[in-house]
């Protein structure tokens, strides 16, 4: 329905800067045409930000796509939705409340909304899409399908997307299939053109197009990593499926049909086993490990939770082994098609008895492949697992990054690996002996040498020479220099990014948290509030995170779980007093957002002002 | 005490293999199991199975889980490389070994607990996906290392030293091997290294997933007389099927059967299993007949042993996923890293 003749409604103008939230239905087709409405804001030079907020479902439930546009490149969440594309009865009412005051509601009017569903303080934009479908369109799947790009086309008139832009996506995505390009481009000028004749456009939300992602690209997190993989020379995953680590493994196996298959024989240069289940999937790579290769899976939470036995094996016996945490919200079955950072203690203590892995925090899609591809280096250097750790939001989500890079010539580390002619010079080779001082041992391959460097790798207590030993003092010892290993260890991890002004306020974080930072410091800045940040990349963590935390009065260590994980960490690794830190927690399965960082930094300060 | 070495000490005379390596080269450490635990057998058989053979040591990756069946790799191949895995989780982390390099021979050793109960999934998993190893069960029906509970294995009616009876039917892991698609399913016995060394060396030349179930009593917890796995059963009931003798492919045939009575298999290496029949016709050829023949003979209390399956035809994983002739851990950023020019052409696709 429109909106009440002359109510006055007071529409906010913004250019570049809104938020677009799309409601489907799940299965309908949508998630192709709000692709193709974001990258096309993308292509126009504008930061975009789509957000998959989707069910744990095939077909039925509903789904949302929220598009954050922000030419100062806030990339986050933002509250509140600025124009609304309801094509959900189920949740129509949710969805209308939802619009800010001054907002817009775009639906299908082909039926008429219920009376109550009225606002006097939106502006709804009816469109009749089942009707135009139903007229231009013969066959059913074509009716539902193009009423998706119907309303893309409408929003080309309403918002000002670059028509053109539109089109050529269009005949990107349908290359190799151009008789699907006519039928699409048809159904955007429908939209425009209804849009275009039926409503005063532009609206008040309009888009200009800009140069602020001239260089970038926009990739989900997953695809990254799987490039990273097979840049970092992977040739062994194993994996079991589990939303939202599935799509890790599957960019690995596409790219590897495409860039892993011998030029001569046609003969795979990697293989791809889909275990029984994820202790397989972690034992596979353990193995393939153990025998040389660069190996790796990938999983969320209950795979994790699966897996700690294994994790031990590999901490113990010193096997190198990547292995990728795409975290959902726990606990148990939690909410799988929704993102949390509620793995960091059960990954960095994973397993039994006294264990510690090495984690990586990567935030966006480059440092998703960089990470990826360095991850196999440090395992192989450090010879434990390396647990990369993303979330769904980074993984399953395409996010504005700086391109991918690979610095030409640039060698795969394998650590200290002794071949046959090393071993040959030897007089003795003890496997968990630490003849350098930096408590990492040499290893061999089975089958290097016939007479030296073969050893007996166990989970069981060993001495330096592998063999079984119950003599407490031996096993002390060999534990001993496997807590040094890991001191050595942040030689070769990344150290954490610092910003710093000399404000007596810092913000400390890590991962998906960074896309609301930036806008969190000017919401604060306005409240004349500074801040200097530290954001963590690994674990275990860096002396600079602790003098960070020693320069300022308070910092606040922001967590997208309940228990304020990573500031657990840093009490237990850093002794770090609870006085200097305080909790900023966000645990409702969506990204964090800048509002909320801000709101609670100030309610904190105030308190500490009364 | 495993970490107890042999002495190097040895008979001058030893006989030497085509490597000029004597029996001690394939030996391990001590034996850490009790006085005539037929593990110790397997141990033998599996040191003069190699040593005729003229394996090289090192070229044998051996593999286990958890259990007194899985200390075994100790006591044999001290010059090759062994992972002792975490308990039931060999079968995975055999996999990704092999993965890595398809050039060594993978030697699995398991035990009932281990393969049938905890990593039944994973035993069940391994054989489907015909990983090229030999996969060696040694079978008490107890857990020794825990004082003697009842395994998966153990018969129904079964019983152990402390008096305990097996309520439960049991999982027969060679008839399960046979129907998921193993290639080389045989049964043995311990205590009869004539018929299990030579089975050991076909499962080793065999290409696919060759699997052993070896009746290996527990002396400490499972042997009484009314124990279907103790040694008195099993010496009273052994039904082999067949002679088994296996000729490497580096040897000449020199000993003939009379016509009608063998069958030579010749298997993906070149070497060749003699089959000499005792009593009926068996057709190692047939999956259904050999499940139904375990089956019969368990019905009359009795264990068949010998070669029960094989098919000396079948690919294995690396066929079955064409990958490269070259083991995996030997390529670099050479051969693996497709380099920046690509990476930058995938960069545009995102744009």
């Amino acid at each position: 329905m429109n909106s009440p003749a002359g109510a006055k409604i007071e529409t906010l103008t913004k250019v570049n800067d809104f938020v677009v939230k799309f409601a489907n239905v799940n299965g309908s087709g949508s998630a192709s045409a709000n692709t193709l409405f974001a990258k096309a804001i993308f292509r126009m030079g504008i930061p975009v930000s789509p957000h998959n907020i989707f069910p744990s479902n095939i077909q039925g439930l509903p789904t949302w796509y929220e598009v954050r546009i922000s030419e100062k490149g806030y990339l986050g969440r933002r509250e509140g939705v600025d124009l609304m594309i309801a094509m959900n009865e189920q949740t129509i009412q949710k969805d209308i409340d939802s619009v800010v005051s001054g907002g817009y509601v775009l639906y299908d009017s082909t039926k008429s909304l219920p009376e109550q569903m009225a606002r006097e303080d939106v502006q709804f934009l009816p469109i009749p899409l089942t009707e135009i479908c139903i007229r231009e369109f013969e066959k059913p799947s074509q009716r539902q399908l193009f009423k998706n790009i119907i309303y893309v086309g409408a929003l080309a008139a309403l918002i000002n997307i670059d028509f053109d832009v539109l089109t050529g996506l269009i005949s990107d995505q349908f290359r190799g299939k151009e008789k699907l390009i006519p039928p699409n481009i048809h159904a955007l000028q429908l939209g425009y053109q209804f849009a275009s004749e039926h409503f005063q456009c532009p609206l008040r939300l309009t888009l200009k197009s800009s140069d602020k992602t001239d260089s970038q690209i926009l990739m989900d997190g997953n695809t990254a990593v799987g490039l990273g993989c097979v840049y970092g020379g992977a040739t062994v995953a194993s994996w079991y499926p589990l939303t939202p680590s599935t799509s890790v493994v599957d960019a690995f196996g596409r790219y590897c049909q495409r860039l892993r298959i011998d030029k001569q024989t046609g003969q795979q240069k990697f293989s791809v086993v889909q275990a029984e289940d994820e202790l397989a999937a972690i034992g596979i790579a353990i193995g393939a490990g153990w025998n040389g290769a660069r190996a790796f899976t990938a999983t969320s939470g209950p795979g994790i939770s699966l897996m700690q036995e294994f994790l031990g094996l590999a901490y113990f016996s010193e096997i190198p082994v990547v292995l990728f945490n795409i975290q959902r919200v726990g606990p148990s079955t939690g909410m799988p098609t929704r993102t949390q950072q509620g793995d960091l203690l059960s990954c960095a203590y994973a397993s039994h008895g006294d264990t510690k892995h090495i984690l990586l925090f990567p935030s966006t899609p480059k440092e998703c492949f960089d990470f990826a591809a360095s991850a196999f280096d440090i395992a192989d250097q450090i010879q434990t697992p390396v647990i990369v750790m993303s979330d769904l939001e980074l993984g399953m989500n395409e996010q504005i990054s700086e391109p991918l890079e690979w610095q030409e010539g640039r060698a795969y580390d394998r650590g200290k690996v002794l071949n046959h002619e090393q071993l040959e010079g030897l007089e003795h080779f003890g496997r968990y002996q630490d003849s350098d001082g930096d408590g990492i041992p040499y290893r061999t391959y089975p089958g290097t040498h016939p007479d030296k460097g073969s050893y007996f790798t166990r989970g069981s207590s060993h001495d330096a020479n592998a063999a079984y030993t119950e003599d407490g003092d031996v096993y002390a010892e060999v534990m001993d220099r496997i807590a040094k290993k890991f001191d050595t260890a942040l030689d070769y991890l990344p150290e954490p990014e610092i910003r710093e002004n000399g404000a007596a306020i810092g913000l400390l974080y890590l991962g998906t948290t960074t896309s609301a930072i930036a806008e969190a410091q000017d919401l604060l800045t306005k409240q004349g509030v500074a801040t200097d940040t530290l954001r963590v990349k690994s674990f275990p963590f860096h002396q600079s995170v602790r003098t960070f935390i020693d320069r300022h009065e308070k910092v606040y260590v922001i967590d997208q779980n309940r228990d304020a994980q990573l500031k657990s960490l840093l009490k237990i690794e850093l002794n770090v007093n609870e006085s200097q830190v305080q909790s900023i927690r966000s645990y409702n399965g969506v990204l964090i957002t800048a509002e909320h960082i801000s709101r609670s930094v100030l309610d904190s300060q105030e308190n500490a002002g009364e | 005490m495993t970490y107890i070495r042999k002495p190097k000490f040895q008979h001058p005379q030893l006989e030497t293999n085509e490597l000029g390596l004597t029996r001690r080269d394939y030996e391990g450490t001590l034996t850490t199991l009790c006085g005539g635990c037929g593990h110790d057998s397997i141990s033998a058989a599996i040191i003069q199975a190699a040593a005729e053979m003229s394996l090289e040591p090192h070229r044998i990756a051996k593999l286990s889980g958890i259990g007194c069946s899985s200390k075994i790799p100790s006591y044999f191949l001290g010059k090759a490389h062994a992972f002792n895995a975490v308990h039931g989780r060999m079968p995975s982390v055999a996999t990704g070994a092999n993965l890595a390099n398809k050039e060594l021979y993978y030697l699995g050793i398991s035990g009932d607990g281990d393969s049938a109960s905890i990593g039944l999934g994973q035993f069940c998993h391994i054989v489907r996906r015909r990983i090229n190893m030999l996969y060696i069960v040694a079978n008490n029906g107890t857990y020794g290392l825990t004082k003697g509970q009842l395994s998966a294995t153990a018969d129904l009616g079964s019983k152990t030293k402390s008096g305990e009876e097996s309520l439960y039917d049991n999982i027969d892991l060679a008839s399960l091997a046979i129907e998921l698609g193993a290639s080389f399913v045989a049964r043995s016995f311990s205590g009869d290294k004539k018929q299990l060394v030579p089975l050991i060396q076909a499962g080793l030349s065999h290409k696919g997933f060759a699997f052993i179930d070896v009746v290996s009593p527990c002396v400490t917890f499972n042997n009484t007389d009314l124990s279907t796995h103790g040694y008195k059963n099993t010496w009273e009931n052994n039904a082999a099927l067949s002679q088994v003798d296996f000729v490497p492919m580096r040897e000449e045939i020199t000993t003939s059967y009379a016509e009608g009575e063998e069958k030579d298999i010749t298997l993906h290496d070149g070497s060749v299993i003699h089959l000499h029949k005792i009593g009926n016709n068996y057709d190692p050829f047939d999956k259904e007949k050999a499940v139904m023949h375990i089956n019969q003979h368990k019905a009359e209390g009795r264990i068949a042993t010998g070669l029960l399956y094989i098919n000396q035809t079948t690919s294995d994983l690396h066929d079955l996923t064409n990958t490269i002739d070259r083991p995996f851990n030997v390529l670099g950023e050479q051969e693996l890293c497709p380099g920046n020019s690509t990476l930058m052409e995938i960069n545009e696709a995102f744009r």
